[in-house]
């Protein structure tokens, strides 16, 4: 009877301190662990001149305004570089979240160009990269071609295509990487240097600094370009994230702003002082709000 | 007689002990902030929360990653520049819930113990409604948070601007853990 009574005592005393201690472990256990997808591996949709993985939402309209001075080596005469700019102003829209697709005006040669872009593979807790899909066509509307003595040009040499996989990884909350393979297809070069398909493998990232500022760096070497005429783009710059704006604040020996412009056709050196300031400036509007 | 007594107290004991948790199978939390620009609004039917009814003790847990916002630039800032997710993955409170009876239905309580955001914790004590039943009870309230209090910076050169206190609601609706 005792007995009993002690097992008893025993076995509710047990069970009710069980009971206190789980509390915790109940909560952990209802907590969902779903896959994760990372998000902001870059704070916009350019690391500096190229393209990053990142991709507009549904309904969002993005205005993008860039510049991109004439040398900083022009010195006082030329105001180091900011009497003469190099202007894009784009448009860009997200379809769908994974799908965005744009078109900008460069001032340079009068470029139109336009772009789709693809988030095919989105890092998560299972999967280690992001990587999207870009694809663009810009023409030239400049009269250029028309200028030419004792040739003959047809409508279709004014073009030049685009293709990148674009693959990044966010290392860690402050340090994001991308690798971009790239191909630019031209229909008209200038000289036997430049061939009809370019072969750039692009490397760049950013740092965070604060929570609105990071550091940007990118990189293009050209492969398959041997030209005394161009140099591979290279970019140093800073993002400064306010509310719905970037700032994007850098210093490149690339003055074109469209991809085919700074990746195969970069003519400054930035180590002999070709060094162009530039900026985007970008604002997004939420032009129909996903429901 | 006394076997079958005791074997029938422990029957007692022992379900009531089973039925004391209950483990919330809906949630929602939302905040809302008015501002002169635009409403900030966001919310979130991830959360998990367990209650014991024995001794009214309660915790919750929130991922703020889960907060939706209308406008998905917002709901980058907010996890990336405001709460800061990928160091703070979770919101969380755990405590004790007073003022409240089993056989009233509804109650007027009140909830007290630690709530943390931002990995700061703070001593809160919140109003709200209990309602409980056998198999089912919920939980809600609405209480203002002072962002200042858990470190959350605002600057001062951002285009929507922000209050300083945001208005959360909870809810929560438990079933008896099996």
């Amino acid at each position: 009877m005792n007995r009993l009574l002690a097992v008893l005592l025993l076995g509710i005393c047990s069970l009710h301190s069980f009971g206190q201690d789980d509390l915790m472990s109940l909560l952990n256990e209802s907590e969902e662990s779903g896959d994760e997808v990372v998000s902001a591996t870059f704070k916009s949709t350019r690391l500096i001149n190229g393209h990053t993985i990142e991709t507009r939402p549904q309904g969002v309209l993005e205005f993008v305004i860039s510049h991109r001075f004439a040398p900083v080596n022009t010195g006082v005469d030329g105001f180091w570089g900011l009497d003469g700019a190099n202007i894009r102003l784009g448009l860009e829209y997200g379809l769908i979240d994974k799908l965005n697709v744009g078109i900008g005006r460069s001032s340079f040669n009068q470029v139109v160009d336009l772009f789709g872009k693809y988030k095919l593979l989105a890092q998560s807790s299972s999967v280690p990269i992001t990587t999207t899909l870009f694809a663009s066509i810009a023409r030239r509307t400049d009269n250029f071609f028309e200028n030419q003595v004792g040739e003959i040009y047809e409508g279709y040499h004014r073009f030049a295509y685009t293709y990148q996989a674009l693959i990044a990884r966010k290392m860690n909350n402050d340090l994001s990487l991308q690798l971009s393979p790239t191909l630019v297809h031209r229909n008209y070069v200038q000289t036997l240097d430049e061939p009809n398909d370019l072969i750039v493998v692009g490397i760049g990232g950013r740092y965070k600094i604060t929570n609105r500022v990071t550091l940007n760096a990118e990189y293009w070497p050209t492969i398959n370009q041997e030209s005394d005429r161009y140099h591979d783009a290279f970019a140093i710059g800073v993002d400064l994230e306010t509310g719905g704006h970037v700032f994007q604040l850098h210093f490149t020996n690339a003055q074109q702003i469209n991809e085919k412009g700074f990746l195969g056709e970069t003519t400054s050196d930035f180590l002999d002082g070709g060094i162009h300031f530039g900026f985007n400036v970008s604002r997004v509007f939420n032009v129909a709000v996903k429901q | 007689m006394t076997k079958a007594f005791f074997a029938i107290i422990f029957i007692g004991f022992y379900s009531n002990l089973q039925a004391q948790k209950f483990v919330a199978d809906s949630s929602y939390v939302r905040f809302f902030s008015e501002a002169p620009i635009e409403n900030i609004e966001a919310t979130n039917v991830k959360g998990a929360s367990v209650f014991d009814s024995g001794d009214g003790r309660i915790v919750f847990s929130i991922p703020i990653k889960n907060f939706t916002f209308d406008k998905s630039l917002m709901q980058e800032h907010f996890n990336e520049n405001y709460l800061e997710s990928d160091k703070y993955p979770k919101a969380s409170f755990s405590g004790k819930i007073d003022n409240w009876s089993k056989t009233s239905g509804s109650s007027k309580a009140t909830a007290s113990g630690e709530m943390t955001i931002h990995g700061v914790t703070k001593e809160v004590s919140v109003e709200g409604d209990l309602v409980f039943t056998e198999d089912m009870v919920s939980i809600s309230a609405t209480f203002p948070i002072e962002v200042a209090n858990y470190k959350i910076k605002i600057p001062k050169a951002v285009f929507y601007n922000i209050a300083e206190i945001v208005e959360v609601t909870v809810y929560f609706e438990y079933k008896p853990n099996e």
